[in-house]
């Protein structure tokens, strides 16, 4: 018997494919469900909290001083950047902003701005290999691990680097540093030139990422995106120019701005941000004085090392604060910075103790990843993968 | 965790003991592991992946995102308490022999967070055979701990104990 | 989201401080209705009724001398002991004018709260994360539920100060003291 079937008469009906939380892009454990007819998307609804850990119940239970190597662990693809937002955030609280050392305030500047290089190398790196240009992701990683080298020679550690104190630096600048950071400016423009070239002129990339996961200026805004998401859509808001913090506001640069508000305008915004992080650290690096590291503020910041083994005085500080940390004023404070995700902010309430009595993380990537449905309906399923890689996301952060 | 006699391959008669040997070293030379990577520690893992470490290629891993398709699973990173039952689901659909390395201190004992939603320690859920310690292990750390593995698949050490049966009605997935 | 902290100098105690200008105007159009205007460290905050919340919203964000056009974040404080318990907080930016405040209502346990997703698309996630961590439920939510814990999570809303940090049951890590 010969049967056909006309194809009108096939049911057709809506595929639900989940991209569960364990996948080949390593953006982490982000459980995507998509509604399909045929392959475009009806609906996608992300699903997130597989990395929830409890960062803002623990801010409760620990002093002020202890929650530093938490906020690392939240965007750890730039921890530096983290511990400045947490760090500056508990200054305003104590009101001692401007008691800041300026080398201290140029050192974290260098060190945010590395972060920000870094966190934009894991970026490139993980989005191209997941649009399929793999060997951009080796470039990447090689360039990454002189940063990391950088850090490790600072502060001890690759990736988790607690390297803020409140009141300052942990310690002065090793021997070499500099120049060892003049090694990567020098090499690290050509190297962007590179990735670049592989990329920026390249049909392929240029037919998967352009008019991809577009979102207007007045829905971006809506949504409460930041970083290259906002500015690929043509919104000029970057906490570095509006609300300058730390020493910003005597540094030369500029804040790249798309006009589409797709994937691709996303990475040249991306890519430009390198490019002005290495001129600003540039600009950072020759400005930067000579001098203190650290406030010299008894009540918040610990002793030399030789004044608490010598002086009575010193020994008792060393103790009281090691023992029960600082009495913060009571009130509330916000205070954002620029990380390369987004706005990072951080909400401290102050109950008097020596504990915050709430600390709320105002995390770009969680809200930058309500907006991944708009962004990616009507398109196909490969260009989820896109969107997802050009939001931009960290789960460590979506979660906390 | 391991063990049961230091010279497993060295029981049985010379026959045996050198089909054992042999399979231990092909077994040992081409882990294949499979995506897993959660949190900080996956970045680790992946820069011990990239061109300056490069731990994986040279001892013959390839990584599989599929579990069928893969003999180990490095759990890399934070497991909390939603995402246990998908890391259960995931190493029983492993086929044997595997092997799971648990990587970082989230993994092996909880790290730094003895929260409400975090898994104190994936052994919990799964049987480990090398706690690889650190918050994040330095790339050398992970290899240090694969090279371990690797000696206990030649020597053919075998898991004392199996993972916890554990009760999972509050575990059950979402949707 | 602060005016510059150095130009006043009666910062360190927080005396002395000018709240935003807009204030006065929002209090002549909505008249009693703010009941608290504190400043502390440069920052402006606001508290207003549950029931006027949408208005004074709409007023903030539509008003050309406001324009706070961008929410920045939606979370909550649960101060137990004091009736009414939580104080649900708002920080609001305006990108053209460059100026913020915060808003806060206050509500007490199984009190609701409006939505402001039919005027800010971020406070769907927000007031999301508000509920799932504090119970606070808020109407005319699109799709309100869990959204970082899993969803049949039973125990309760962790950021609540009676609720334990190791949590309960057979996963509960160990409720060490902290030091």
């Amino acid at each position: 018997m010969n049967t056909r079937y006309d194809i009108h008469q096939l049911q057709e009906e809506e595929m639900e494919l989940n991209m569960g939380p364990q996948h080949p892009s390593t953006h982490g454990v982000l459980r995507v469900v998509l509604k399909l007819d045929g392959e475009t998307i009806k609906k996608a609804t992300p699903y997130v909290g597989y990395l929830h850990r409890g960062t803002e119940k623990l801010g409760e239970v620990h002093k002020y001083y202890q929650n530093v190597p938490h906020t690392d662990r939240m965007d750890y693809l730039a921890a530096p950047s983290n511990n400045l937002a947490y760090v500056q955030a508990v200054e305003k609280l104590l009101g001692i902003e401007d008691e800041i050392p300026e080398r201290a305030k140029y050192m974290r500047v260098i060190m945010a701005e590395l972060a920000r290089i870094a966190s934009h190398l894991v970026w490139l790196g993980t989005h191209a290999m997941d649009v399929g240009a793999i060997s951009v992701f080796l470039y990447c990683f090689r360039e990454r691990e002189m940063i990391m080298s950088l850090f490790e020679e600072y502060c001890g550690a690759r990736l988790t680097t607690s390297m803020m104190k409140i009141g300052g630096m942990p310690a002065d600048l090793p021997d070499n540093w500099l120049d060892h950071l003049e090694d990567f400016l020098r090499i690290m423009p050509r190297r962007i030139g590179e990735y670049e070239a592989l990329l920026t002129e390249n049909p392929i990339w240029i037919e998967r990422t352009r008019g991809v996961g577009v979102i207007s200026a007045e829905d971006a805004v809506s949504f409460g995106l930041t970083g290259a998401c906002l500015r690929g859509s043509g919104v000029n808001y970057d906490v570095r120019k509006a609300q300058p913090y730390q020493v910003y506001d005597r540094i030369d640069f500029d804040v790249p701005l798309g006009s589409n508000g797709d994937v691709y305008d996303r990475y040249l915004v991306r890519v430009e941000e390198m490019k002005q992080a290495l001129r600003i650290i540039r600009q950072a690096v020759d400005q930067m004085p000579d001098g203190p590291y650290v406030a010299d503020l008894p009540e918040y910041v610990l002793p030399r090392k030789v004044d608490a083994m010598t002086t009575i005085e010193g020994q008792t500080r060393h103790f009281v604060l090691t023992i029960h940390g600082f009495n913060a004023p009571p009130g509330e404070i916000y205070k954002a910075v620029e990380a390369p995700k987004g706005e990072l902010g951080y909400y401290i309430v102050s109950d008097g103790s020596n504990k915050p009595y709430r600390m709320h993380v105002r995390a770009p990537s969680y809200y930058n990843l309500a907006s991944l449905p708009r962004m990616s309906e009507g398109g196909s399923v490969q260009d989820v993968v896109a969107v997802i890689g050009s939001i931009d996301i960290v789960l460590g952060e979506v979660d906390r | 965790m391991v063990v049961n006699t230091r010279n497993g391959n060295k029981r049985g008669n010379l026959l045996e003991a050198t089909q054992r040997a042999i399979f231990g070293w092909a077994r040992k030379s081409s882990l294949w592991p499979m995506t897993f990577g959660l949190a900080c520690c996956a970045i680790e893992m992946m820069s011990a992946s990239a061109a300056n470490y490069d731990v994986m290629e040279r001892s013959g891993m390839l990584f599989r995102p599929s579990p069928r398709q893969s003999d180990l699973m490095i759990v890399a990173g934070s497991v909390t308490l939603k995402m246990a039952p998908v890391l259960r689901r995931l190493y029983d659909q492993m086929p044997d022999p595997k092997w799971v390395i648990s990587m970082g201190s989230c993994a092996s004992a909880g790290g730094p967070y003895p929260t409400y939603s975090h898994l104190q320690g994936v052994d919990k859920v799964v049987p480990v055979d090398v706690y690889v310690p650190g918050c994040p292990p330095v790339p050398e750390a992970l290899f240090y701990g694969i090279l371990q593995l690797q000696g206990m698949i030649q020597r053919g050490d075998r898991q004392v104990k199996e993972a916890p049966i554990d009760p999972e009605p509050k575990l059950q997935p979402t949707r | 989201m602060t005016q510059n902290p150095s130009s006043n100098p009666q910062d360190k105690q927080g005396n002395n401080e000018q709240p935003l200008p807009i204030i006065n105007t929002l209090q002549e159009l909505f008249p009693g209705a703010i009941e608290e205007v504190t400043v502390f460290r440069g920052e402006t905050t606001i508290v207003v009724p549950v029931d006027r919340l949408i208005d004074i919203a709409r007023t903030l964000r539509d008003n050309p001398a406001m324009q706070f056009n961008y929410l920045v974040d939606v979370t909550a404080v649960d101060w137990l002991g004091r009736t009414p318990r939580f104080d649900v907080v708002y920080h609001l930016y305006s990108i053209p004018l460059n100026h913020a405040i915060r808003m806060k209502v206050r509500v007490d346990d199984g009190q609701h709260v409006p939505s402001l997703t039919g005027l800010w698309e971020l406070a769907n996630w927000g007031e999301r994360e508000t509920y799932d961590m504090f119970g606070i439920v808020f109407d005319g939510h699109p799709d309100l539920r869990r959204i970082l814990l899993p969803e049949d999570w039973q125990d309760g809303f962790p950021l609540r100060k009676d609720f334990p940090i190791g949590g309960y049951g057979i996963w509960a890590a160990e409720n060490v003291p902290f030091r």
